[in-house]
């Protein structure tokens, strides 16, 4: 399992900084989202892999870590703020200069 | 368990908040309630600079969840020495907006309010995911406060703002959990105490996780190859947001203080003084950049922003030396460039209005209508920036000459100087350029919006440009102060305490 999810979290973190690099706006937007899941999946990693293991210790042999459970809830709502204030300034970028380019102009042939 | 700690973060929250549930309210009320708070906030530092100055570590277990189980505030006297510098920055430049820039959009009472929320918790916070918070707390006001206004530029300027730092904040997050995955802490005592106990084999990737965030902070502090965004940023900022923004390079200052001194510290074994390697050549390379930058900039903002990397480039060569000497000269300085950077930015803004559309560019423009006056407070400004007697610039550099050894000194000493000079020239030319080589009446420019000085604008500028010289005036014991605030920092024993039965 421990194979599976790290090629995940790479193959997810690749395609976000190559959709991060595109520089128009809606590829870096959906990079960042990208990117966001990637970290977030890590950190639920972070507190170890693993099934059917409560959140208390002392029940069963095992115990799954809460704390990295209530991270990735802190970092799931930041990001989906940001992402959400990104997006409402691309739209006025959008509006401001007519281009999606992330320099707020079309680059140089 | 003291609860004044709690109050630099609660004030701005409640003000913040009441200020968005009332945001139909008149602006002068929510001018009062908005100066009211700040303003209460540099009392406020002050005693807790008090408390702190006994030299004892202070927690506030919140919920009192106690550590390392719980989230913790630290207050030591560097966090009160922050809070100071914050509390008077802010101070002076909510007191500037209120002149009008705060007009320019419906809610930038609260969104400042948010902002100083972010930056205290920064530095009160002694837990590492809790500072996490606190940084997306005042980046996402930041975010908001640098387009207000609306401008073209300013939303140019914005979204690279953005994107860099949410990339920084998903780097932050992989550092931060990297760390807990192999310590199981996020509270920095406790993470100090695991980090020397490691075992060797783990030993390379906790310290990837401190790089980690090594590059984090350096994103927020404008270290190196990390800092092009600053220019532009703080360039584009209305003028009071651009003087509260002084300090936020210097929050990510402290937080490399802060990680590095405490969790990678001296007591770290094997990754004792993990980036002290690192940050010297950084910090060197930073300021001749800044430098560089200063003597190409052509318009006074701009000019001012790399005046701000300097800075930074400076404090960091403090912090590289890790000495007590050369910490207290650089925590000396970090007071010093704040504030007068903070009245530097006030100041550009109040001779731009003078200029009309040129504004702040630094080519010929008629004359000012008050040159005599801002001139003055320019040369002030300039000097004490450059780090000429009698300003606390001066003192602050000669600290940090005097506390460099053997062959760090020979080149701390050519960069400092050689910088410092380089600097003289630029803002002796910037000067000359807006005071002295006046094209007599308007010159196919729109005519100059010739209103004299706002009174309170003025004061809020000329405070923060004579922080300088009570700077100076107060040397003793703020001096004092800041030594003993560089050995509690250099002593990571007290620290280390505070998770297995600190006093609360």
């Amino acid at each position: 399992m421990e194979v599976v999810f790290a090629i995940t979290l790479g193959f997810m973190t690749a395609c976000g900084i190559y959709l991060l690099l595109r520089a128009r706006i809606v590829p870096v937007v959906l990079g960042l989202t990208l990117l966001s899941y990637a970290v977030n999946l890590f950190i639920f990693a972070m507190g170890r892999l693993g099934g059917g293991l409560p959140a208390i210790i002392g029940k069963q042999a095992g115990y799954s870590d809460p704390v990295p459970q209530a991270l990735v809830l802190t970092a799931i709502v930041i990001g989906f703020a940001m992402t959400a204030f990104v997006l409402v300034l691309a739209l006025r970028n959008l509006k401001a200069f007519a281009t999606d380019h992330v320099d707020s102009r079309e680059p140089r042939p | 368990m003291n609860h004044l700690l709690i109050l630099p973060i609660l004030l701005p929250l409640f003000t913040g908040s009441l200020l968005l549930i009332g945001h139909r309210l008149e602006l002068s009320t929510k001018r009062r309630l908005s100066l009211a708070a700040c303003w209460l906030l540099l009392p406020l530092a002050f005693v807790l600079l008090w408390l702190a100055g006994d030299g004892q570590l202070r927690l506030y277990a919140l919920g009192n969840w106690q550590p390392p189980f719980g989230i913790v505030l630290m207050l030591d006297r560097l966090a009160a020495l922050m809070l100071l510098a914050t509390a008077l920055l802010a101070a002076m430049a909510l007191l500037y907006a209120c002149r009008g820039d705060d007009a320019l959009g419906p809610n930038f009472h609260a969104l400042f309010q948010f902002q100083l929320l972010g930056i205290n918790g920064a530095f009160l916070t002694g837990d590492l995911f809790n500072l996490f918070v606190f940084f997306e707390i005042l980046l996402i006001a930041s975010y908001s406060l640098l387009v207000h206004g609306n401008s073209g530029r300013q939303i140019r300027a914005g979204m690279h703002y953005v994107v860099l730092n949410l990339a920084g904040s998903a780097l932050f997050l992989i550092g931060v959990s990297l760390l807990y995955g192999l310590t199981g802490t996020l509270n920095m005592a406790d993470l100090a105490v695991r980090v020397a106990a490691v075992d060797p084999e783990r030993a390379p990737l906790l310290a990837a996780g401190g790089f980690l965030l090594l590059v984090v902070f350096g994103l927020k502090a404008a270290i190196l190859p990390l800092h092009f965004w600053l220019s532009s940023t703080y360039s584009s900022a209305v003028p009071s947001v651009a003087a509260l923004f002084a300090i936020m390079t210097k929050v990510g200052i402290y937080a490399i203080l802060r990680v590095f001194s405490l969790i990678f510290g001296s007591e770290a074994g094997s990754l004792a003084h993990l980036i002290q390697g690192w940050l010297w050549p950084l910090a060197l390379l930073t300021l001749l950049m800044g430098v560089i930058g200063a003597l190409a900039a052509r318009e006074l903002q701009r000019l001012l922003a790399c005046l701000v990397v300097v800075s930074v480039g400076t404090l960091l060569a403090g912090l590289a030396l890790g000495t007590a000497q050369s910490l207290s000269a650089a925590l000396y300085y970090l007071l010093h460039s704040t504030w007068v950077a903070g009245g530097l930015f006030l100041l550009a803004d109040l001779i731009a209005r003078q200029r009309g559309a040129i504004a702040g560019e630094l080519i010929a423009a008629p004359a000012l209508h008050q040159p005599l006056l801002l001139g003055g407070l320019f040369f002030a400004g300039a000097i004490s920036v450059t780090g000429l007697p009698p300003f606390s610039g001066f003192i602050g550099k000669l600290m940090l000459l005097q506390s460099a050894q053997g062959s760090a000194r020979l080149l701390l000493w050519t960069v400092l100087l050689l910088g410092g000079f380089a600097l003289l020239i630029t803002m002796s030319r910037a000067g000359s350029q807006i005071f002295w080589r006046a094209v007599n009446g308007p010159v196919s420019q729109p005519p100059v919006a010739s209103e004299r000085v706002d009174l309170i604008r003025l004061i809020a500028c000329a405070s923060l440009l004579s922080c300088s010289l009570l700077l100076v005036i107060l040397a003793k014991p703020l001096l004092a102060y800041v030594q003993a605030t560089a050995l509690q920092l250099l002593d990571v024993a007290p620290y280390l305490q505070l998770v297995s039965g600190g006093k609360l």
